[in-house]
């Protein structure tokens, strides 16, 4: 028995046996070959038996998961049946006297080189990828070393993985997949993201060892806490054997409450939104039962991309989130893109403090034809549902005046084209402290607002967030924080504007009883806090958080103050 | 021989999947069947060669096949461009 931790990044407790995903060597030396025709047929052999994994892969990805996912692997036996391109190994092994690794990895690396210059277009540029994929195969083949396919999986396991790449979660199977452990990255690497949205208990940034896991030993992931126990003796298997039915009884309570409005003790209905950053999301948000999209952030358009994304890309996208929300508001966020993120095709030089730098709608300012675009895109969408738009970064009056007058621009342009456009309403994210004090101005100019607290929190604080040394100055609770918050909140009342929330405190706990008692009219979180936070306010009355939230404000003076009324009053309220 | 234009229609032009589609069709064939496009042609039934055409929105194919089947390759090839939206 051995036990170590990581962080908890996926809540649920699973126990299986590991399975090692791991990335084969496939490196290989150049040699000069005298027997050419041998040599095609080491080559036509491996192609041969590739062909024939790929198509168990594909039928068993087709039963497993469905006709899309099974069409990469289709399209990998395509590429491995191409006359031409066999030809071309085949003439390179008996014109340059080489071995066939060498002459299949050039002839693939020809093509990858061909498919990466098309740079206009996007479709077949991500077809490199499946090119290299085909070569890996090839590859292993020759050099019998067996790749390891998720989509083989046909028991119940715990994958063990340095990380996860998306092409490789796309094969998991969710039925035997039952956990994760990977040693990199934090709660927002892609493992852990992944995982969350396909609710498979997961621990990341793993503390030792990956490789004292071995295939086949019997693993316990707790992703709750962070604990990893292996090969556990029968007590502690009898231990979380029964946390894992706990957790799925708390589970099954709470999705009683996922048609449900959500509504405190005494009536008051604050809404319970989503945040979500791609369309994967979106499937997570309406499954736990949200009341709208209080932000969805559109920058994945412009991450997972090699160029701007086009104004038909955009409004897909956009169209589709409308109509699943099925009229539900939708509140979209124009790009926060900019220093902090490395886009290769936008020239945006590297900043010693990208927090602080040319971003958001500073950029989008400085570089109108990638808003505009944005824009239209979004005016488009409109007619589709329910939507807001929702500048990010404001910090001035004057950019908000200049970025709602492009909108109206760009919507008279479309109106003069006859494209049919819905009214919009307009807000904008507050995490600037110069918007927060001013709010009181800003709520002349704007339909709504809503309270971005990752970064307003950072940047009353002054401490960055991604910075470990300074992490303990991360404080929801601080009464400084607070009293912004409700700065804002009240200002928006003051002027009959909606206040909405869309930073993680929104789907925290503890916070979530004194933002009730602020009066706060949209909670916007990652979809799996959904169920929990509409659970935890059904018992809180809400006239009793407004005392509650007063006090913090007014008499508390540190964190561990403003937690401690929370733990008083809500414990009054089970 | 056989031989035809094509004008394309279709926004993203002959990306992956209709080009896997066509090369699967042109494959069941015994005729040599080409697709040229801006002086350059390539063997339909390579699916490396048809993507690295790269065919964009509004190009000019022609295709052209030459054997004991031409003129049922033609056509089958024909109804697979209009079925993926390529052709109107």
């Amino acid at each position: 028995m051995k036990e170590f931790k990581g962080i908890a990044a996926s809540d649920g407790v699973a126990i299986a046996s590991a399975f090692r995903l791991t990335e084969p060597d496939l490196s290989f030396k150049k040699r000069s070959i005298t027997n050419a025709s041998d040599e095609i047929k080491r080559l036509y052999a491996a192609i041969d038996v590739s062909k024939d994994e790929l198509l168990t892969i594909q039928q068993r990805t087709l039963e497993d998961l469905g006709s899309n996912e099974a069409g990469v692997f289709k399209a990998h036996v395509t590429i491995l049946s191409d006359p031409e391109m066999l030809n071309r190994v085949k003439s390179t092994i008996e014109k340059e006297k080489v071995n066939a690794e060498y002459a299949m990895n050039k002839v693939s690396d020809g093509y990858i080189k061909i498919f990466n210059s098309m740079t206009d277009n996007e479709y077949i540029r991500q077809r490199s990828t499946d090119i290299r994929d085909v070569t890996k195969r090839v590859l292993s083949h020759l050099l019998g070393v067996p790749l390891v396919d998720p989509a083989l999986i046909h028991h119940k396991v715990i994958i063990i993985a340095h990380d996860l790449t998306p092409s490789n979660t796309a094969q998991f199977v969710p039925t035997y997949v039952k956990g994760i452990v990977s040693d990199m990255g934090g709660r927002t690497s892609h493992s852990a993201i992944m995982s969350r949205s396909l609710e498979i208990p997961a621990v990341v940034g793993f503390k030792g060892d990956l490789s004292e896991i071995k295939n086949g030993d019997t693993v316990i992931v707790d992703g709750s806490t962070g604990n990893i126990i292996v090969n556990p003796t029968e007590a502690q298997k009898d231990e979380f054997t029964q946390k894992q039915v706990d957790y799925r009884k708390r589970r099954s309570q709470l999705a009683n409450f996922k048609n449900e409005t959500t509504s405190s003790s005494d009536g008051k209905h604050p809404i319970i939104a989503a945040n979500i950053g791609t369309l994967d999301d979106l499937d997570g948000a309406i499954e736990n039962g949200a009341e709208g999209i209080g932000l969805f952030r559109t920058e994945f358009l412009y991450m997972d991309s090699n160029h701007l994304p086009t104004e038909d890309e955009q409004f897909n996208v956009y169209k589709t989130v409308l109509e699943k929300m099925d009229h539900k508001p939708v509140i979209i966020r124009t790009a926060d893109i900019g220093g902090d993120k490395d886009l290769p095709y936008l020239d945006v030089p590297k900043e010693a403090n990208p927090f602080l730098g040319y971003r958001a709608i500073r950029m989008s300012l400085d570089k109108p034809e990638i808003f505009r675009t944005q824009l239209r895109a979004l005016l488009r969408a409109s007619a589709f549902g329910n939507l807001s738009i929702m500048f990010p970064m404001i910090t001035t009056i004057n950019e908000l005046k200049k970025a709602k007058s492009i909108l109206d621009q760009e919507r008279i342009k479309l109106i003069r084209e006859k494209v049919r456009v819905k009214p919009i309403r307009i807000g904008i994210m507050v995490e600037v402290p110069a918007a927060a004090i001013l709010a009181d101005q800003f709520a002349n100019e704007v339909d709504f607002m809503s309270i971005g607290t990752n970064d307003l929190i950072q940047y009353i604080m002054a401490a960055d967030r991604g910075n470990r040394m300074v992490s303990y100055l991360y404080q929801p609770y601080n009464p400084a924080v607070l009293r912004l918050v409700k700065h804002i909140i009240d200002a928006c009342h003051d002027n009959n504007l909606p206040a909405y929330m869309c930073g993680e405190m929104a789907g925290d706990q503890m916070a979530i009883p004194i933002l009730v008692g602020m009066g706060l009219n949209e909670f916007s979180m990652s979809a799996s806090s959904i169920l929990k936070s509409r659970a935890l306010i059904k018992h809180l009355d809400s006239r009793e958080m407004v005392t509650l939230a007063n006090k913090a404000v007014t008499m508390a003076s540190t964190t561990e103050e403003v937690t401690a009324f929370i733990h008083q009053a809500t414990n009054s309220q089970q | 021989m056989e031989k035809r234009q094509y004008n394309i229609i279709a926004e993203t032009g002959i990306h992956a999947r209709p080009a896997t589609l066509l090369v699967q069709t042109a494959s069941k064939f015994n005729s040599d069947i080409t697709l040229e496009y801006q002086e350059k042609s390539v063997n339909l039934k390579s699916i490396m060669g048809v993507m690295s055409l790269g065919v964009g929105q509004s190009a000019a194919v022609t295709i052209t096949a030459d054997g004991d089947d031409e003129k049922e390759a033609i056509d089958a090839i024909s109804e697979t461009m209009k079925a993926e939206g390529l052709t109107e």
